[in-house]
């Protein structure tokens, strides 16, 4: 037997949805209207731009002619019409946008596009601590935030802080600290012999450290572009 | 319970050779059995410290890469017979040791001995990270001055971050061995002096050992200082760290200046 498959034939499927659209009420005089359209542009260029429109004309009496030239009038300013409403759809131009029903009022979320977000406040600084002295040789790389250091940092060691630098001990090594940009970091420390200090990309040597300062209590901070190395008491 | 201990510096030419021979020979002198390992591998010195080369059959190589058994490559010491030796091969380089290779041994020497001194090689390469590597305890030998301290710091470190002990969480012990302490420059105050060190270090002293003649007479016969000569100054210093490492407390004697003999400043002879 010669059994044959029909190729099923696709239907077309009609479906209905409900968008969101703006709905423009114009009234008389049209040019007074226009002129408040234009306005709220200068305000803010691009507010309608892509956005769907719909045009109720309810409260003005417009010949096809009329409605034509309004939604023209419209185009030229980057607003689309989307459909019509309020208006008879005999001896309308087939050119025109499709005359709409069934409107239903909503709220509409205002999205202003140029207002930036307002960032949620930035978590509490994390921090380290290091109870153990830090020794020649080890790097102590920590860009989230303050550093402080119990013990010691050793000659050769190098604490890198993304905030503040604290040293309990003597300061022997290199401190950087505020290497994200933040020129409100500083480095504190019982006893200054360091190598180098740095806030913000700003540094200074052993050389530039002033001999009265050295083996006292210090604090590295940056006023303007300079750092300053003052003792803390 | 065995003890490996490792005798350490970062810097050479500091005394870690001398100090493991010393060290190894007071301990011994105490009844305790010991082995000095020399991880000197290419370089080794401590088969001439401690009088041995001469005697050297198999080393450490041979042992870790199987060639030979432990108790070939140990040497007995002829004047103290719980004193004995690994030598390093002077063939070889320190890429021939293996972490396998020297787990297994220190392993091994551990169910043998009550101590292991392990004597590392200088830097901070392959060869010093293999000796402190399954060390309990760590004597860091240093110099009286800035760049011995450096480095001393820098392999404290190590010691606190390389080694199987501190991989594991735990401490290993440490302590400082001041040597070559010149008791002439310390009283002219141009050497650093012990608490700038200890307060660098941030470890507790073992023991200070003055810059001394005897150490290098000790050597040139082939000789830890404290069998060649136990009543010298430096013989005296290593005998109380010894005792410091075996837990008692002693007095710490910071060497002074020897007075000179009117013969001797006559002839312009340095003392000790």
């Amino acid at each position: 037997m010669d059994a044959k498959v029909e190729p099923q034939r696709q239907v077309m499927r009609l479906r209905g949805r409900s968008y969101v659209a703006f709905v423009f009420s114009p009234f008389m005089p049209i040019m007074n209207w226009l002129e408040e359209i234009d306005a709220t542009l200068a305000q803010s260029p691009g507010f309608f731009a892509g956005r769907p429109i719909v045009l109720d004309l309810a409260a003005v009496e417009l010949s096809s002619h009329g409605v034509a030239h309004l939604v023209s009038n419209l185009e030229t300013r980057g607003i689309r019409v989307l459909g019509l409403e309020g208006i008879e759809p005999d001896g309308l131009d087939p050119k025109l946008p499709p005359v709409l029903s069934g409107g239903r009022g909503c709220v509409v979320e205002q999205v202003e596009p140029k207002k930036v977000e307002v960032q949620p406040p930035p978590p509490p600084a994390p921090s380290l601590l290091l109870r153990n002295p830090v020794r020649s040789g080890q790097r102590i790389v920590y860009t989230e935030g303050d550093v402080t250091v119990l013990g010691s940092v050793g000659s050769g060691a190098e604490i890198v802080a993304g905030g503040s630098i604290h040293v309990y001990g003597t300061l022997r090594g290199r401190a950087m600290a505020g290497i994200n940009g933040n020129s409100d970091a500083r480095i504190y420390c019982q006893k200054i012999e360091a190598e180098l200090l740095a806030i913000d990309g700003y540094y200074q040597t052993a050389e530039d450290i002033g001999e009265t300062l050295r083996r006292q209590p210090a604090q590295a901070w940056l006023d303007g572009d300079i750092l300053r190395i003052t003792p803390l008491n | 319970m065995a003890k490996v201990l490792v005798v350490t510096s970062g810097k050479g030419g500091v005394g870690k050779t001398t100090s493991t021979a010393a060290l190894g020979a007071a301990l011994a002198q105490r009844g305790e059995k010991v082995v000095v390992v020399d991880f000197d591998v290419g370089l080794r010195n401590l088969d001439l410290i401690m009088g041995a080369e001469r005697r050297v059959v198999f080393d450490l190589i041979n042992v870790a890469q199987g060639v030979a058994k432990l108790s070939q490559a140990l040497i007995r010491d002829k004047r103290l017979e719980s004193l004995w030796l690994l030598p390093a091969s002077q063939t070889r380089d320190k890429d021939a040791l293996t972490d396998e290779g020297v787990r297994d041994i220190i392993a091994d020497l551990r169910t043998k001995f009550d101590w292991v001194i392990c004597d590392s090689p200088a830097g901070i390469e392959r060869g010093a990270t293999l000796a402190m590597r399954y060390a309990d305890e760590a004597v860091v030998v240093t110099n009286p001055e800035v760049s011995s301290v450096r480095d001393a710091d820098r392999i404290i470190g190590m010691l606190d971050s390389k080694t199987v002990k501190a991989e594991k969480g735990e401490q290993i012990k440490k302590h400082v061995l001041i040597t070559r302490y010149d008791t002439g420059r310390a009283a002219r105050g141009e050497m650093l002096n012990i608490d700038d060190i200890l307060e660098i270090l941030a470890i507790p002293l073992l023991g200070i050992i003055p810059e001394s003649q005897d150490v290098l007479k000790a050597s040139n016969v082939g000789s830890p200082v404290t069998l060649n000569n136990a009543a010298s100054q430096p013989a005296r210093a290593y005998i109380d760290a010894a005792r410091r490492l075996g837990g008692e407390t002693v007095d710490m004697m910071v060497p002074t200046e020897q007075r000179r003999g009117f013969m001797d400043r006559l002839l312009g002879r340095r003392a000790a």
